[in-house]
């Protein structure tokens, strides 16, 4: 209980955060202010769009189907969140350290989608079907090149566990139980006989553990844009021509329930992304003969400090995948659903299925 | 106690999806059924069939499914709904059915097998999950099902991919 409860408040923290970036962002990048007005530099914006929101009616179309209508949104929310609760934030915070992590939450995010065709259809609206079913659509394609992606990455480190992918990125590899006597080598082959596992920092990520991964890391990016309808792959959104998409009938607090699912969705994608092949929560600087950065910055673990330094680094990789996922929407144009398919299906999942062929090899050069 | 919970909505969900009229309905309240029936995999200590059961019912059949009535239906703008039709033939195969395995799971006599007796609650024995055991069995014990399974997909998408381009020329 105390893991859903942090969970959750950690959620709504940066959620709340990412809305008043996303409109300050924008804002710089279309050469405007952006809010200005509540608060200090407009920094209270969205806390007080939440309270607009709370207070607004709560209203259900009369022709809508009302239980679907009424369920669509707690089960959407619940299946963002419930992928919460596989990801570890420090080297000894994780809500649940379940062995085949990284395959529940592939699994779990496609409860989301049924979520959407729920939403969809309870609102009785045109334009909320279409919208749907687009998003439906897309997920479930764009699930594909995500999920080979993944499966190289869970190739090379040879586990289902974030926990463990986790502390194979860094200096602490040799405290997890059952890795006490791997080592990691320079871009995993032992050959070129430099031991990193002292060393840590950026050299023991798995992009540079295995640097094909890094292909697969652009793969799992643009996937993970599409998967939670972001620009350019916004088309079930589509504010010209669908209004809103799949949300468009819901207001209040339904509306911000949907709302908080979709920024939970970025989130979890990026954090998702920063554990599999940036480091997760392993610091970024290396230990470089005797300045022990990778030592200094990382804490001991167990302790406050190791706590402290695992959640600053988790979560400011994340902003910085964030802060592009931001840029990203404001720099491409839309794409149009043949363009969309056309991308999926012929350019990133061909590519994704030689990379998890390489990574196979790039495995047996590592053992 | 748990097991009890999750059974419980299992039938309850799965007996609403038999009962309900709207098809839509029912394709929500299978989702249900899925969901306790994983939670019951999970309490047997079958973490990956759960995650399997999870990926590939509710991520792609139940899915598919949902799909299938809403693009067949709103044709007048109503639900679909289902009708009746052989009652009695449905009633007597039902009933045959039920008394048929109710029969063989009264026979069987779960309490005296010695697997049974013999399993603990340390079913994994210190693994942390079924992944690595499932594995190595599917490339030993399994490889030739497993294979034959993989050749058996890949025939049923070539179909669909002609099935698809084929309607399309006419």
């Amino acid at each position: 209980m105390l893991a859903f409860a942090l969970t959750l408040l950690l959620l709504l923290g940066i959620v709340i955060v990412l809305a008043y970036a996303e409109r300050k962002v924008a804002a710089f990048m279309q050469d405007r202010m952006g809010p200005t007005e509540a608060g200090p530099y407009g920094s209270l914006q969205s806390v007080l769009d939440v309270v607009k929101l709370l207070q607004k009616e709560d209203i259900v179309p009369a022709a809508a189907d009302k239980k679907l209508f009424k369920l669509a949104p707690i089960l959407i929310f619940a299946a963002v969140f419930a992928g919460f609760a596989v990801i570890p934030f420090t080297p000894d915070l994780i809500p649940a350290g379940i062995g085949i992590g990284v395959f529940y939450l592939l699994a779990i995010i496609s409860l989301d989608v049924v979520g959407l065709l729920m939403a969809g259809w309870g609102s009785n609206n045109k334009y909320a079907m279409l919208g749907a079913m687009r998003s439906v659509a897309q997920i479930v394609s764009y699930e594909i090149p995500a999920g080979l992606a993944i499966l190289s990455v869970v190739m090379v480190c040879q586990s289902l566990d974030f926990q463990e992918i986790s502390y194979q990125q860094g200096i602490l590899l040799n405290r997890f139980p059952g890795l006490e006597f791997e080592t990691n080598w320079l871009f995993g082959i032992e050959a070129l006989g430099i031991n990193t596992t002292n060393i840590g920092g950026i050299t023991t990520w798995n992009i540079f553990r295995a640097p094909i991964l890094l292909v697969a890391f652009v793969i799992y990016f643009i996937a993970s844009l599409a998967e939670s309808n972001r620009a350019p792959f916004d088309i079930p959104e589509a504010e010209s021509e669908l209004v809103a998409g799949f949300h468009v009938e819901y207001s209040g607090f339904r509306f911000a329930i949907l709302f908080l699912a979709e920024y939970s969705m970025m989130v979890l994608v990026s954090l998702v992304a920063v554990i599999l092949f940036l480091g997760s929560w392993n610091t970024p600087l290396p230990n470089l003969t005797a300045l022990k950065f990778a030592n200094w910055t990382t804490g001991t673990v167990g302790e406050l400090s190791g706590i402290l330094w695992g959640g600053f680094w988790l979560l400011s990789k994340t902003f910085v995948l964030l802060f592009l996922q931001l840029q990203i929407r404001w720099t491409y144009p839309r794409l149009r659903v043949d363009q969309l398919m056309h991308l999926c299906w012929k350019v990133l999942t061909p590519i994704a299925l030689g990379i998890v062929l390489l990574a196979g090899i790039w495995r047996l050069l590592m053992v | 106690m748990l097991f009890y919970i999750f059974a419980a909505i299992a039938i309850l969900s799965g007996a609403y999806m038999v009962l309900t009229r709207n098809l839509l309905y029912a394709g929500f309240s299978l989702l249900l059924t899925l969901l306790s029936v994983a939670a019951i995999y999970v309490l047997l200590f079958a973490d990956f069939v759960a995650v399997t059961q999870l990926m590939v019912y509710v991520g792609g059949v139940l899915v598919l499914i949902l799909f299938g009535i809403m693009l067949s239906s709103r044709v007048h703008d109503k639900s679909v709904m289902s009708e009746n039709t052989n009652v009695g033939w449905g009633i007597t195969i039902s009933l045959l059915t039920l008394i048929g395995l109710s029969y063989t799971i009264w026979r069987a006599g779960f309490s005296s097998l010695p697997w049974i007796q013999q399993a603990g609650t340390d079913v994994l024995s210190g693994q942390k999950s079924t992944v690595q055991l499932i594995g190595i069995k599917l490339m030993t014990d399994f490889v030739l099902p497993f294979e034959v399974a993989s050749l058996l997909l890949l025939i049923a998408l070539m179909g669909a991919a002609y099935i698809a381009t084929a309607k399309q020329k006419v």
